[in-house]
């Protein structure tokens, strides 16, 4: 259908043929938007090789850095999937802890080998993930407070299971396959992340469901009408988040060949620090993969270098917790820019 | 409908308390409010009526301090001049308060907590006596004809209970300041306060009201329902586009003149866009529907039809499109779309677009489409699947698809990448038709097509509709703009109370038709 025969067209639509010019903002605003938190993880690492040269660029450092954050990125990454759809998952943690000390009380105190542990553990991140979904959507109660109460609930359950006592000796497999060095210094644990976030940032950019998920996000009634079965959506991203975040906890349980029952506490802030500072980045305004990927080692590394310079153990919730609290500011201030443009559109128009 | 017309005693002689004289207000390039003058009495209930648009709010909001109108308006509160404009809150001071249709209750506080919190506000730490505060509420209840108890939480009360105890509160807080001096008359200023409340509440209203002028008190009493406007007001003034289109005596200017000076006799300005309706088959038959606001409503549409439904705010007209498509639940009813039955109390967005139906709610930024998601991404929403190529949604087949459509519906600046919320009211239109459009639906809902669209969209949207209603599409089209309805309808249903009160076709589809059939009983027409 063509609409060119209507009668009357407004006379400025006519005279200001390129709008769409101004109403974006400049090319190299955008990339500066895209890749500023990339630049600040490169500054951080120029600092501190500047400052601790011989300890701090040695591949040793950085190999091991990438390899001992999997677990967090993985947590992030159940994070990312809740978020975008548009709820708060206060119980990932949790569910990490449960997973790894799953696998630790089947495999090392029972004697179970290492597979069906793994299965089991995963098994147990979805069902809680099911749970949480009931209460969200089935209900209808704030995620907040309904994952605030599963996760705290999952926190007694690992307690009870492990008689509140942390369990070591889990299969060598099982740290073979996550933590110890195979490619150039790097283990498989990194290789899942790398492999994990390809498959992420395929989904949530390319794909029909992805972008479902974001429209559920952000404005549920507009998904609603244009045919989407939200509730379904919302649940499957519950169960997801769940899943991923028990992914967490087998390479947690991987990764420290033990589980305590407070192993996925100190996971719980820089996993949304780093989900929402990387979504100021790579794709400003969305919780995306590679954003949080860099947020991580960005956060690691400053984590790092510094405590490489002999500064307190302290200094790590003042950078995971200024990070969350300036990661949404940014994206707070993004936001408000994108506005600003909007009007800049709408007084070209009138 | 509302209790019988009764008699208005004493006016005249009554003291003004609130006079206002040529008042203007521009916004931009409209005018909202033009040379407008009023004037409320002591012991009288003043009606202000109009259309929507017509200055009704704009004069509330001058009073209310939130608008400043522009030099040369004068304002007297009980003979005294007053210097405008008013600072935001300086009402109260003057002894006026506003009821709005909300009520602005808390419904999870009691009666005498609600009452009570404007009187109670300058306490910090003190305590409260709240068994002297219940006897207070008591007694005000009591003195009103009002039967609750002061410790009921609010929510539990009937939903007509609400706009009286909104009421009773404005009285007490502007009462307890003509006891500590300084104002010696009350002005209630109840801004559609009926909406929602049923017949039995518009009784008990008109109850309080009654009381509350008898105690000195003016009112000025803003509704666009004639009928009670014409049973409770002494006096009315009626707004035509900002301008004073009439004021008197209720009971002397009477319903035909009131319905004229709301509506306006020059029609000439309006020519009706020539429109055979194409009479083809019929493409849909509603039977029955039910659903909130709406009581067994039937009715068809012909292939190539575009059908209007009008009525008053809460007539229930803006609900159909809603029931019908899934997005509101339906009781029941049938809907009947090229043959294939459907059950509208099962009905769900995803069965409507599968059942060939697109729905266009009014609300663009909420129900449309999503603002801070890109035009491309809007537009790809319905068919994501259908531009999978290779496994991936790319975003440049994203692009193309956004282009393509941008250009067709003429959406400027044709520019996918940009987000949604970017464009203008009239251009997000466009996008949202566009996004329901490429879908091919056999039957089309609107809801307010054109509200907010300058005047150039606002054509291209109409060029949209009729073509889509010319290639075979039924099109069902709820607005309250009757000069929308005009220019694009061949046949109008005009809602009344859940229900549909008249059919207008041919040379009945005009503005004037529309306006007296959407206010008044049908008893007074001849033809």
């Amino acid at each position: 259908m063509n609409l060119s025969e209507a009668p009357q067209r407004s006379p400025v639509e006519t005279a200001r043929p390129n709008r769409g010019a101004a109403a974006r903002a400049p090319l190299w605003r955008r990339l500066f938007d895209r890749y500023a938190l990339l630049l600040a993880w490169a500054a951080t690492v120029a600092l501190f090789a500047a400052l601790e040269p011989r300890v701090f660029l040695q591949a040793s450092n950085f190999t091991s850095m990438f390899s001992s954050q999997a677990v967090l990125v993985v947590l992030t990454y159940s994070l990312l999937v809740t978020l975008t759809a548009g709820e708060y998952d206060l119980s990932a943690a949790p569910v990490l802890t449960l997973s790894a000390m799953v696998v630790a009380v089947l495999n090392a105190r029972h004697g179970l080998s290492i597979w069906p542990a793994l299965l089991v553990a995963l098994f147990s991140g979805a069902a809680a993930g099911a749970l949480n979904g009931a209460l969200i959507v089935g209900i209808g109660i704030d995620s907040i407070i309904a994952t605030l109460g599963t996760g705290t609930l999952i926190s007694g359950i690992v307690l009870w299971i492990s008689n509140s006592e942390l369990i070591s000796g889990i299969s060598q497999s099982l740290v073979n396959l996550v933590i110890v060095p195979r490619l150039y210094g790097l283990s498989f644990g990194f290789l899942y992340v790398l492999a994990l976030t390809f498959a992420l940032w395929y989904v949530l950019e390319y794909t029909p469901l992805g972008l479902r998920l974001l429209f559920v996000g952000r404005g549920r009634r507009v998904a609603r009408l244009s045919g989407i079965n939200v509730s379904r959506l919302r649940f499957c991203a519950c169960v997801a988040g769940s899943t991923l975040a028990a992914f967490a906890g087998i390479l947690y349980a991987g990764t420290s060949g033990a589980a305590d029952p407070s192993s996925g506490d100190s996971f719980m802030l820089p996993a949304f620090a780093a989900a929402f500072l990387g979504s100021t980045a790579i794709r400003p305004g969305r919780f995306n993969a590679w954003g949080s990927f860099t947020a991580v080692y960005f956060l690691v590394t400053g984590i790092t270098g510094l405590s490489l310079m002999g500064i307190q153990i302290f200094i790590q919730d003042l950078f995971y917790g200024a990070a969350l609290v300036i990661g949404v500011t940014l994206s707070l201030l993004v936001r408000r820019r994108e506005q600003r443009e909007r009007d800049v559109a709408e007084n070209t128009e009138s | 409908m509302g209790p019988a017309l009764k008699g208005s005693r004493e006016t005249g002689s009554a003291e003004p308390i609130l006079r206002l004289f040529h008042v203007t207000k521009r916004f931009g390039g409209t005018t909202a409010l033009d040379d407008a003058s009023l004037e409320v009495r002591a012991g009288e209930v003043m009606g202000l009526l109009g259309q929507n648009g017509s200055g009704k709010s704009t004069l509330i909001r001058i009073l209310a301090g939130y608008h400043a109108p522009e030099e040369g308006g004068e304002l007297e509160i009980g003979g005294r001049p007053v210097r405008l404009p008013l600072r935001p809150g300086e009402f109260r001071a003057l002894g006026m308060a506003f009821v709005h249709q909300d009520a602005a209750l808390l419904p999870a506080l009691t009666v005498t907590e609600n009452l009570r919190v404007g009187a109670l506000s300058g306490r910090t730490l003190g305590p409260v006596n709240w068994r002297r505060e219940a006897a207070h509420v008591a007694l005000l209840l009591e003195e009103f004809g009002i039967d609750c108890d002061p410790f009921e939480r609010v929510e539990r009360l009937r939903p007509w209970q609400r706009p009286l105890l909104a009421i009773l509160r404005a009285v007490d807080e502007v009462r307890r300041l003509m006891r500590e001096g300084g104002v010696r008359h009350g002005l209630l200023i109840l801004d559609e306060p009926t909406s929602g409340v049923g017949d039995v509440g518009v009784g008990r209203l008109f109850d309080v009201m009654r009381r509350v002028k008898d105690g000195g008190f003016g009112i000025l009493f803003v509704s666009h329902d004639l009928d009670e406007v014409l049973a409770i007001t002494d006096r009315v003034t009626v707004l035509r586009d900002g301008r004073v289109a009439g004021s008197g005596p209720t009971r002397e200017i009477g319903k035909e003149a009131l319905i004229e000076m709301i509506v306006g006799r020059p029609l000439s300005a309006v020519s009706p866009a020539p429109r055979e309706s194409a009479a083809g088959s019929e493409a849909v038959r509603v039977t029955a529907l039910t659903g909130p606001g709406v009581r067994g409503a039937s009715f068809r549409v012909a292939a190539g039809e575009v059908l209007g439904l009008t009525g008053l705010t809460g007539s229930g007209f803006a609900e159909v499109g809603a029931l019908i498509a899934g997005a509101l639940p339906a009781s029941s009813g049938d809907l009947r779309l090229d043959r294939e039955p459907h059950a509208l109390a099962a009905m769900t967005p995803r069965k409507a677009i599968a059942a060939g139906l697109a729905y266009v709610p009014s609300d663009r930024l909420r129900a449309g489409c999503v603002g801070e998601l890109t035009i491309a991404e809007n537009l790809a929403l319905p068919v994501l699947d259908r531009l999978v190529e290779m496994g991936a949604l790319k975003p440049s087949v994203l692009a193309e698809h956004g282009g393509a459509l941008c250009r067709r519906f003429e959406v400027r600046p044709a520019e996918p990448a940009l987000r949604f919320e970017a464009l203008s009211g009239g251009n997000q239109q466009k996008t949202v038709l566009a996004k329901w459009l490429q879908l091919a639906p056999r039957l089309l809902i609107l809801e307010e097509p054109t509200q907010g669209v300058d005047v150039g969209s606002r054509e291209q949207i109409f060029a949209a509709i009729r073509h889509w209603a010319a290639e075979g599409a039924a099109v069902l089209c709820a607005s309250s703009d009757h000069g929308e309805l005009a220019r694009l309808c061949g046949r109008v249903l005009i809602f009344r109370q859940g229900k549909i009160a008249a059919e207008l076709g041919g040379s009945d589809v005009s503005l004037e038709r529309m306006a007296y059939e959407s206010f008044g009983s049908a008893a007074a027409i001849a033809g």
